[in-house]
């Protein structure tokens, strides 16, 4: 690869020997490819701008209380989105304790269990699972999963009812619409996304780590958790972030599946909302500063995930060159 | 040869465990059905759901459905989500229209051009940001960016599949630059050798050669950009009756008639909610199966 680096400089001595205006079409293309890459550069600024500048109202309007005030009344024109903030939070938190180990587990069962002729079907069904559009999980959700979790939910709720703590996570009175049904919904929509970047960093680790530990006489699982695994565990940490980002962002499935209710509880069966799900919602019937605070909300979701996609940028890079390569 | 074995530590305990503790035995067993309970675990939910969307939707769906205009009021049993598949194929062909070659080309200065310069690690990490931002940022940009300098004549197909394009964008430029690299150098060389012009080594050269793999990750884009519902949410607007016109008047795609028919209380408008979900995940599902052959075919040469 480091030959692409260093071929350029022959580029001219070829243009030289060929006619001027084919020179002068070389250029053009390498501009025009210039172009297409600023592109990139050119949309994140304008995003940032952009947003930023239509959300500025309900900001001056609201100051700090947009934040730090847990009341969101549009119609008289109070906007404070720390419930959908917390809602975000918690239900990407329970579809990372789901998707986690599942996806490590996946990811695991491709690359070190899998006979290699099953493979492929198998990361077939990985694809598919990441094709499944956001809107036809929430559509899902909303009516063939919800009345099933509705009953469970009671039931669970009822027998953890004597147990501290747990009683106040999952309690009476219980939605079927609700943070923790987002969190199952999402759940399953990361899981494609953590699994194939954790493969791709199984698959770099080096197959010496592997046999190291096989010629050492460790069963298979004792090579996963003595070698593989902690070779890889920057990366995966990494994975695990940008899958976190995805799930932060998500909006149509949360939407239809959260509840909508506005409120910080400790209850997981209740109904709530997060910050993608309220835009989609609410931004219809919007107008003016509502409108402008909705915009807001996508400003501040947007700030979110680009922090946590950076910090899992960052995380890769420090902990590992080589592996750094594969996700970067 | 069975004696050996129990006699001296040979290596065949590694493949027999016959000999390993029972505790160490058990730990691998148990972690090895982990793994296994994983697979099921995301695969259940994925049969459930193709299952139970096709068992909806296909009594529901004909070509007539498929054709005829939403009717007006969402009460009504009667069909049609005709205007939702134009919209849908509009604005994804749009999309890919504007998103394709832009990352082509993307990647070719990546690849052919910056390679390792300062500019193009900062477009490559730009790129990678680009990627995890929200649809719903993407679609409240594009609303901010291009449907209100419009004023009303800013909700169209065109709108939706900019957002959509400006979505999938670095998701290509990343994918076809994984490929480029894979294109020996020793093709570039011979290429120039022969006295062939840069551009020119490119577009015949590296390009053909990348092209199976390069598809592959445009199709797995298109069929994102196709499912997307949040940015097209704000730019596409909603329209009863077919629209063939992406740059005037207002459309509308399968994912957005879903998300507005789902919580909808009425039996006809679930329906064509439930044909509108079959329609798409054929769609999307189609597009994979096809990205995924093609990059099969690649790997076999």
């Amino acid at each position: 690869m480091t030959a692409t680096a260093t071929s350029p400089p022959a580029v001219p001595a070829a243009g030289r020997l060929t006619a001027k205006d084919k020179h002068l079409a070389d250029r053009n293309f390498r501009y025009l490819a210039l172009a297409a890459g600023l592109l990139v550069l050119v949309i994140l600024a304008l995003i940032i701008i952009s947003t930023t500048r239509q959300a500025w109202p309900a900001f001056t309007s609201s100051g700090s209380k947009f934040f730090t005030s847990t009341r969101w009344a549009p119609s008289q024109g109070v906007f404070g989105s720390l419930t959908l903030v917390y809602g975000t939070f918690v239900a990407s938190a329970i579809a990372l304790v789901f998707a986690v180990p599942v996806s490590i587990g996946i990811a695991l069962f491709l690359t070190e269990v899998a006979p290699r002729r099953a493979r492929r079907p198998l990361s077939l069904v990985i694809d598919l699972l990441a094709a499944v559009p956001s809107v036809v999980f929430g559509l899902w959700g909303f009516i063939y999963l919800r009345p099933g979790l509705t009953v469970g939910y009671g039931r669970v709720a009822d027998a953890l009812e004597p147990i501290p703590v747990l009683n106040r996570l999952f309690a009476n009175p219980v939605s079927g619409s609700s943070f923790f049904t987002a969190g199952l919904i999402l759940a399953l929509m990361i899981t494609p996304i953590v699994t194939s970047l954790t493969r791709e960093v199984l698959e770099s680790v080096p197959s010496s780590q592997r046999e190291a530990a096989l010629a050492l006489g460790a069963t298979r699982w004792e090579t996963i958790r003595s070698a593989v695994l902690p070779y890889g565990k920057g990366a995966i940490i990494a994975s695990v972030m940008l899958g976190l980002g995805r799930a932060m962002g998500e909006t149509i499935a949360v939407a239809l599946v959260i509840g909508g209710g506005f409120q910080i509880t400790a209850n997981l069966f209740s109904s709530g909302n997060a910050m993608p799900a309220v835009i989609a919602n609410q931004f219809g019937e919007a107008s003016g500063t509502y409108r402008s605070a909705l915009i807001g909300l996508g400003v501040a979701l947007f700030v979110v995930t680009v922090v946590v996609n950076l910090i899992a940028r960052t995380v890769i890079a420090r902990s590992n060159r080589a592996l750094g390569k594969v996700l970067l | 040869m069975t004696a050996s074995t129990t006699a001296a530590p040979t290596p065949n305990r590694l493949t027999s465990h016959g000999t390993l503790s029972g505790r160490r035995r058990y730990t691998n067993l148990a972690a090895t059905a982990l793994i296994w309970a994983a697979l099921a675990v995301a695969s259940i939910p994925l049969g459930l759901l193709i299952l139970w969307v096709a068992r909806k939707g296909l009594p529901v769906l004909s070509w007539s459905y498929l054709t005829e205009s939403i009717p007006t009021r969402s009460t009504s049993d009667a069909p049609g989500i005709g205007p939702a598949v134009v919209g849908t194929l509009i604005t994804t062909a749009l999309a890919t229209a504007i998103a394709v070659p832009l990352g082509i080309l993307g990647a070719i200065y990546l690849n052919e051009y910056g390679a390792e310069s300062r500019l193009a690690q900062v477009i490559r990490f730009l790129a990678n940001v680009l990627t995890g931002v929200p649809s719903i940022v993407m679609g409240l940009f594009i609303y901010t960016i291009w449907v209100v300098p419009l004023k009303g004549a800013g909700l169209t197909a065109f709108s939706g599949s900019l957002a959509l394009a400006f979505l999938i964008l670095p998701v290509i430029i990343r994918s076809t630059e994984e490929m480029l690299k894979l294109v020996p150098q020793t093709l570039r060389e011979a290429s120039l050798a022969l006295g062939a012009s840069r551009a020119r080594t490119i577009v015949t050269v590296v390009l053909p050669a990348a092209l199976p793999g390069i598809t592959s990750g445009a199709l797995l884009a298109v069929a994102r950009a196709a499912g997307e519902t949040a940015p097209v949410l704000f730019t596409v607007g909603f329209t009863n009756s077919i629209n063939w016109n992406p740059f005037s008047g207002t459309n509308v795609t399968l994912a957005q008639l879903i998300f507005s028919n789902a919580s909808a209380p009425y039996e006809g408008a679930q329906q064509r909610a439930y044909a509108a979900a079959l329609t798409l995940i054929m769609l999307v599902l189609l597009l994979t199966v096809i990205a995924r052959l093609v990059a099969a075919r690649l790997t076999v040469r």
